[in-house]
């Protein structure tokens, strides 16, 4: 599903944040990437989401090497993959259900397509009885429920997710990572950089550890390995 | 559900054009201050591009007219019997600048400084016996301005007595024509820039409030196009919407004028534009001016969100 080979990442700034990155991660994987606060994990983050394009290398998300992709194909290619950040990114607006529509939307799905998918996402993240309500007037983890509703609407085969309890205290984040593992065992790829040891510890999944723009640790099953 | 681009480069569908001119009405009213602003940005620009079109129209136009009345007078040698008149017409006709040559008899000369002078003119009657004046080519260039170039050929030719063409004057008319045409032009493409980078600030504030959206939008695979095209149609409303005023003061004000002006400069060599088809001319130039600088000004601001 997604492949890095020999991926380097070099800023203008002199700054380097991917030093010969390879990995393979398959359809339907649950990966936990972790390490210190400017490891390289968000660079790597938003290399598989083409936010940043690697100085050398390649990456191939579902047969599409993003390090060549032209810039006019960027739009459809990301349509195939969710991003949750920990900030939620929501449109203060637009109630719940628009803003989740209006992934759709702009899209252009067929509005007959549009209500029943997004009430459906909503159904899974227990958010369909808050459909008219603003974010202003939900919690933060219901924000971040309606953020990750706006990722998968339109069926990904991956969803990409920043530090997405990062703000969150520990009941919700449970709350959280409980939609992210439906999410998956529905057949989605999904990579996860986190800071938060427990839920690495506990739900156990693949953990990719990066420091100084390399991996150092790849382990099934894995655990978080830092003091947090 | 695997989509390919042509599917999505296929021709806009009706429901996708409707949201974008929804959208863009919205950002208009959401908007309320910075569409002012930007509005009232164009409609300075253009009033004053306007009411500096029609003078300069109207300059062009009496410089025209003076430029057309500048001609070459040839005074045919009297020693020049009627084949070396000929002659000479065909080698002055041979001078790929010039437009035509006129043949005017010594007799049509002395009529005409007559009438020109008028009571006084009488005196020259007695004239008419024994014609001191000399039989006379009129040449006109196809372009005014090579008319001293034209001149200096013709005089250099057999029985081509003396070539007048308001020497010395002439070149300073020219001068100060073409200055006055490149003063004004500079002066209105200074004015369009100006109004181009006031509109492109006032609509990258508006887009600043909506780096989010926009942010969202490319995260979820919308189009760049699709992103730019609410943009777009706000520009172009923008500039619409800032011609109104100009179109309607720059009218007014020129049929006044003209009612005014032209009465009064009757039997001058100045005439003025007529107002019609003038008028709706510089209505059309305005509101595609308005609409330009509008869509530059946004799609300015909007592009540099959309760097991939």
């Amino acid at each position: 599903m997604i492949d890095m080979k020999d991926v380097y990442k070099r800023y203008p700034n002199g700054v380097t944040a991917a030093s010969g990155i390879d990995i393979h991660i398959k359809q339907g994987e649950f990966v936990y990437v972790v390490g210190p606060s400017g490891a390289g994990k968000s660079t790597f983050i938003k290399m598989m989401y083409r936010e940043e394009k690697p100085s050398s290398g390649t990456i191939t998300i579902d047969g599409v090497n993003l390090a060549t992709l032209r810039n006019a194909k960027v739009p459809l290619m990301r349509r195939k993959i969710g991003v949750v950040f920990q900030d939620f990114k929501l449109l203060q607006t637009l109630t719940v259900y628009e803003n989740v529509a209006f992934a759709l939307e702009v899209i252009e799905e067929h509005p007959k397509n549009i209500k029943k998918q997004v009430m459906e996402t909503l159904d899974l993240v227990g958010l369909k009885h808050k459909a008219r309500m603003l974010p202003t007037e939900l919690s933060g983890g219901e924000q971040q429920r309606v953020s990750i509703a706006r990722s998968i609407v339109n069926s990904p085969k991956v969803v990409i997710a920043d530090e997405p309890t990062g703000n969150l205290d520990p009941d919700t984040s449970w709350e959280i990572m409980n939609i992210f593992d439906e999410i998956n065992t529905r057949g989605t790829t999904v990579v996860m950089a986190t800071h938060n040891k427990e839920i690495v510890n506990t739900i156990k999944h693949r953990v990719i550890a990066i420091e100084g723009g390399r991996i150092v640790r790849d382990e099934q099953r894995g655990d978080y390995g830092y003091e947090s | 559900m695997y989509v390919t681009s042509k599917e999505v480069i296929t021709a806009m569908k009706a429901r996708t054009v409707g949201r974008h001119f929804r959208e863009s009405f919205k950002s208009l009213g959401r908007n309320g201050w910075m569409t002012f602003a930007s509005a009232s940005a164009v409609t300075v620009t253009l009033i004053l591009v306007g009411v500096f079109f029609v003078i300069m129209m109207n300059l062009n136009m009496v410089a025209t007219t003076i430029e057309e009345d500048v001609e070459i007078r040839v005074h045919i040698d009297v020693a020049a019997n009627e084949q070396d008149q000929q002659v000479l017409q065909q080698k002055i006709e041979g001078i790929p600048e010039v437009k035509t040559v006129e043949y005017s008899t010594k007799e049509k000369e002395l009529d005409s400084l007559i009438d020109s002078l008028g009571e006084e003119g009488e005196a020259f009657k007695l004239f008419e016996q024994d014609n001191p004046l000399n039989d006379v080519f009129i040449v006109k260039t196809k372009n005014p301005e090579d008319t001293m170039k034209a001149a200096k050929q013709i005089d250099k030719m057999e029985y081509a007595a003396k070539v007048k063409y308001g020497q010395g004057q002439v070149e300073k008319l020219f001068n100060f024509i073409n200055a006055g045409r490149n003063v004004g032009l500079v002066l209105i493409i200074g004015l369009l820039f100006t109004a181009m980078f006031l509109i492109s600030n006032t609509i990258k504030i508006t887009i600043m409030s909506r780096r989010r959206e926009i942010e969202i939008m490319r995260l979820v695979g919308a189009t760049n196009s699709f992103i730019r095209w609410p943009f777009f149609l706000e520009g172009l409303w923008l500039g619409l919407l800032g011609s109104i005023i100009p179109i309607a003061l720059v009218s007014t004000a020129y049929y006044y004028a003209y009612d005014y002006l032209a009465p009064k400069l009757e039997g001058h060599f100045i005439k003025l534009l007529e107002f019609s088809p003038f008028v709706y001319q510089i209505s059309g130039l305005l509101i595609l001016m308005g609409a330009l600088i509008g869509v530059w000004g946004s799609l300015m601001s909007v592009r540099k969100f959309l760097k991939v």
